[in-house]
């Protein structure tokens, strides 16, 4: 642009340029601050800082070894049993429901038909239930009243159990990871471009092929970013396992019995605070993928 | 394979999932309306197990409605604003804050819990009051305050609408009170279900929390399940659902109807 | 209606965190009862100045705004008693109609029989009768902005701004509304403000306009002198469509060589290019022709027809002509320019143009 173009001194504008100091702030921004104040005062209070002291705590002496917590953790076959049991269950956990509940979830997105929406609503609504009805719920399923053990009883004479064991846990699991997978697969499929696969099908794929290079790459952030949220909820689900009352070391029970059979607490804050970090970041990856939704408890 | 064949197997393997998932709850129900439920339905149907379950856990019941509601207050009262000073701050202090208020939820309740018992634990009278369960659900549900409301208020475009409530002289406490507020109650109503709905199903941390006095509902079903018969505790876990279905039912709903409108 | 006030902008610039400069340092002065346009491609500046004007932005440090004289740089927006109408109407999708409209009223507390008065008088005014217990959602984009443009006026501002009113509006619709906001301006005769990034509006509705391009005012003038005297080549290519013609020589007597044939211009002598309207280039009989060349193209416009003329230069002179006439492309054509109509930016006389500011 050239100088012609640029402002011109209009008759009678006299620019007096006298240094004022400007607000900070703009007048809608200023007093919005301030409203974050009580949230992050009770956080701090109540959380933050007992989290630091937790923090701090685990790096205290462990009773049982004389070494610090974490130390301890990292050299104690015990804890290191128990951390991989909970990390290889909750993986397993994971992959499972978003198989078995991703193909689910799209064969709902994509298909109508009567009794969908019951459907749909028998398989979600136990999303928030807690992780002790859960248990309860297995206990039903595989417990000694149970209704494999009364199917069983009836086929072959046999109590067949499963509620108790390994399975179990895994079955727990696996029931509060289900309305998790399919309520974020049926939402990404929902978002899916259906012109993609049209274009696809238009240039000949076969239905195999549509899901293959298609869909599944599309939906794979929220399959992703779901398996991520089943695994943090499932490593941190100490309702479930309590209820099963499972002879099984995993984290959760570990830092339970560290807390109120030995009284242990660094050792009992050394475990919460690993725990604390596995599932944060799991949890992180699940947002940087999803860009939203909260990793609901069990 | 045809669309046909495959739209059966399709169907097929979805409703295996849901028998999965609804076979255990109806069973679950069943026994705690039956008689007796190692004889099985031919003992007959009865609701002396509700009764039961009433007379000895009737106040984890009410503790638990008086949680959920002390707590929908106090994060409507914290929460609100904080998503509004969220949606003012600068978008990446805002996400810092966000994801700092979220870490209760990241962190399992257990350490959350750990956390809070040893640091505040010896204060006696706070620790053996209900409150102190309070801030432990107020910690756990205030992001699911957050999150809603602050979703509704970015979407409603509310630096426009109060640019325009400004525009015609309204200062900042009537914008706060009849623009903003206002124009996300849709956020504040869908974090107010999830708020109550997981404060009743609390567990983790109450668990860790809980007095002898103070038990909840949740507390109270891990406690019927470890030490009373099936019956009881499924007409225990039968009350539960009663008062969490239609909370769950209205979430889906609302959230269905807000999908719609996007 | 009140008496409208004189705005002045001293020194007004706008410099965001990060050190993206949006508005230079810039003087503007607005006339009381004035309605001048901001007119710009988006990222000109032009709303930054707006919003410096309502109070939700700041200037930089040295900047002044006056309202009447009367220094309101430290006046949020709710203080400044200005009326807004944003592009996106910002109505509160929690109220209807009515209780929008007087949402300002109350603010000022006046009694309820007179917010009544003044909603239906405004309603009246902006065609409204009878939405009153309407919700916001249940509006049309043209009666969503007509309630925006009511609420704003109801209140009595001394000032209208205008951010781009019309722009989520589809093309019939905005030709109505524009006609309206004229007449509307007119009667109330109060200082107004207008973002547009359409030239057609802007020339319809501006007692002034002022050109801005990149964070500066590129040309302010009345709607004529901005189309016929454009101050800058980027001005005469933002309103409508120019022809440049660069010239070749220096024929005799004055005249210049251009591709095609000479023109008679003696007022540009010794400029290398000269520019013109394509509605001031005239079809004529070969042998009458100034410049010759060949068609490449017709648009058939309706009223009109652009005709793509091949005189030998880079670009085709664009000249727009009567439809009935049929072109076929490679047809000879004559064509004239007298030599009023031919301009070259900085030529510009100066005096006249600060004589209206």
């Amino acid at each position: 642009m050239s100088a012609v173009s640029q402002q011109r001194p209009q008759a009678g504008a006299a620019s007096s340029r006298t240094p004022v100091p400007t607000a900070a702030l703009r007048g809608l921004g200023h007093p919005a601050l301030w409203a974050l104040v009580p949230a992050l005062t009770l956080f701090c209070a109540f959380w933050l800082l007992p989290f630091a002291r937790l923090v701090l705590m685990g790096a205290e002496v462990d009773r049982g070894s004389g070494v610090s917590a974490y130390l301890a953790i990292l050299t104690h076959r015990q804890y290191l049993t128990s951390l991989a049991a909970t990390l290889g269950i909750s993986l397993v956990v994971s992959l499972a429901a978003v198989g078995i509940a991703g193909l689910a979830g799209f064969f709902l997105a994509r298909h109508r038909f009567a009794g969908k929406s019951l459907l749909v609503a028998s398989l979600t609504f136990p999303l928030a239930f807690p992780g002790v009805v859960v248990g309860f719920l297995v206990i039903m399923l595989g417990g000694r009243q149970g209704a494999l053990a009364q199917l069983s009883l009836w086929l072959f004479d046999e109590r067949w159990m499963f509620a108790y064991s390994l399975l179990g846990l895994f079955v727990g699991y696996l029931y509060f990871s289900i309305p998790r997978v399919i309520t974020t697969v049926m939402a990404a499929c929902d978002t899916l471009d259906r012109s993609l696969e049209e274009a696809a099908r238009s240039l000949g794929a076969s239905t195999w092929q549509v899901a293959r290079d298609v869909i599944v790459p599309g939906i794979a952030p929220a399959l992703l970013s779901t398996g991520a949220i089943c695994f943090a909820t499932s490593m941190g689900a100490f309702g479930t396992a309590f209820t099963l009352g499972t002879r099984m070391s995993i984290l959760p029970l570990d830092i339970y019995g560290e807390f109120t059979n030995y009284a242990n607490f660094s050792m009992a804050a050394a475990l919460s605070v690993v725990l604390g970090v596995i599932t944060w970041i799991a949890l992180s990856v699940a947002r940087r993928l999803a860009g939203g939704g909260l990793g609901a408890p069990a | 394979m045809t669309p046909r064949l495959r739209f059966v197997l399709q169907l097929g393997f979805t409703l295996l999932v849901c028998l999965f998932m609804i076979v255990p709850v109806v069973m679950s129900v069943l026994a705690g309306l039956t008689e007796n439920y190692f004889v099985g339905l031919k003992s007959g149907l009865t609701l002396r197990w509700v009764d039961e379950v009433w007379a000895l856990y009737s106040d984890t019941i009410w503790l638990s409605i008086r949680l959920a509601l002390a707590c929908l207050v106090v994060t409507i009262v914290l929460g609100v604003p904080a998503a509004y000073g969220l949606l003012r701050s600068r978008r990446r202090w805002a996400n810092a804050i966000e994801e700092t208020l979220l870490l209760p939820v990241a962190v399992p309740g257990l350490a959350s819990a750990l956390a809070l018992l040893l640091a505040y634990g010896h204060y006696r009278e706070f620790r053996d009051s209900w409150l102190f369960i309070l801030v432990g659900h107020v910690l756990f549900t205030l992001p699911f305050m957050i999150r809603p409301v602050l979703a509704v208020m970015r979407s409603a475009r509310l630096a426009l609408l109060e640019e325009a409530a400004a525009s015609l002289g309204a200062g900042f406490w009537r914008r706060f009170l009849t623009v903003v507020v206002p124009n996300c109650m849709s956020g504040i109503l869908a974090g107010a279900l999830m708020v109550v709905t997981l404060s009743i199903g609390e567990f983790n941390i109450t668990w860790m929390l809980h007095t002898p006095l103070n038990k909840t509902l949740p507390v109270g079903l891990a406690d019927s399940y470890a030490s009373m018969r099936l019956e009881i505790g499924s007409a225990y876990t039968l009350i539960f659902l009663v008062m969490i279905v239609p909370l769950l039912i209205t979430i889906q709903w609302l959230g269905r109807l807000t999908g719609q409108r996007h | 209606m009140n008496s409208s006030v004189s705005i002045d902008l001293e020194a007004c610039g706008r410099t965001f965190a990060g050190g993206h400069t949006a508005l230079h340092p810039l003087d503007l002065n607005i006339a009381a009862g004035e309605t001048l346009v901001l007119l710009g491609p988006s990222g000109c500046g032009k709303t930054t100045t707006l919003r410096l004007i309502s109070g939700l932005e700041r200037p930089d440090p040295n900047g002044r705004v006056r309202f009447d004289q009367r220094d309101v740089t430290p006046l949020p927006i709710e203080k400044r008693k200005v009326g807004m109408v944003f592009q996106s109407y910002a109505l509160f999708p929690n109220m209807n109609v009515a209780a929008n409209i007087a949402y300002g009223l109350r603010i000022q507390r006046l009694p309820a029989t007179e917010i009544q008065q003044r909603i239906d008088a405004v309603m009246a005014m902006t065609d409204l009768k009878g939405f009153g217990e309407r919700r916001i959602d249940e509006l049309s984009g043209g009666q969503k902005q007509r309630v925006a443009l009511a609420r704003a006026i109801a209140v009595r501002p001394r000032v209208l701004l205008f951010d781009e009113p019309l722009a989520a509006l589809d093309a019939k619709l905005r030709d109505r509304l524009r006609i309206e906001i004229a007449r509307l301006l007119k009667e109330l005769g109060i200082t107004a403000v207008y973002v547009t990034h359409d030239q057609s509006e802007a020339m319809a509705l501006g007692d002034r306009i002022a050109v801005m391009h990149q964070g500066r005012i590129a040309q302010l003038g009345t709607p004529q002198e901005i189309y016929h005297r454009p101050a800058s080549t980027f001005v005469a290519d933002f309103i409508g469509a120019v022809n440049r013609l660069p010239v070749l020589a220096a024929g005799a007597a004055g005249r210049l060589v251009v591709h095609g044939g000479e023109l008679h211009s003696p007022h540009l002598r010794g400029k290398r290019t000269l520019y013109c309207r394509p509605e001031d280039i005239h079809v004529v009989a070969l042998d009458a022709a100034a410049i010759r060349g060949r068609v490449v193209e017709s648009v058939f416009l309706g009223q009109s027809q652009r005709l793509l003329v091949d005189t030998g230069s880079d670009a085709p002179l664009q000249v727009d002509t009567g439809s009935r006439r049929q072109w076929r492309a490679g047809e000879a054509i004559g064509l004239a320019i007298p030599p009023e109509v031919l301009f070259h930016p900085e030529q510009q006389p100066r005096t006249e143009e600060v004589a209206h500011g």
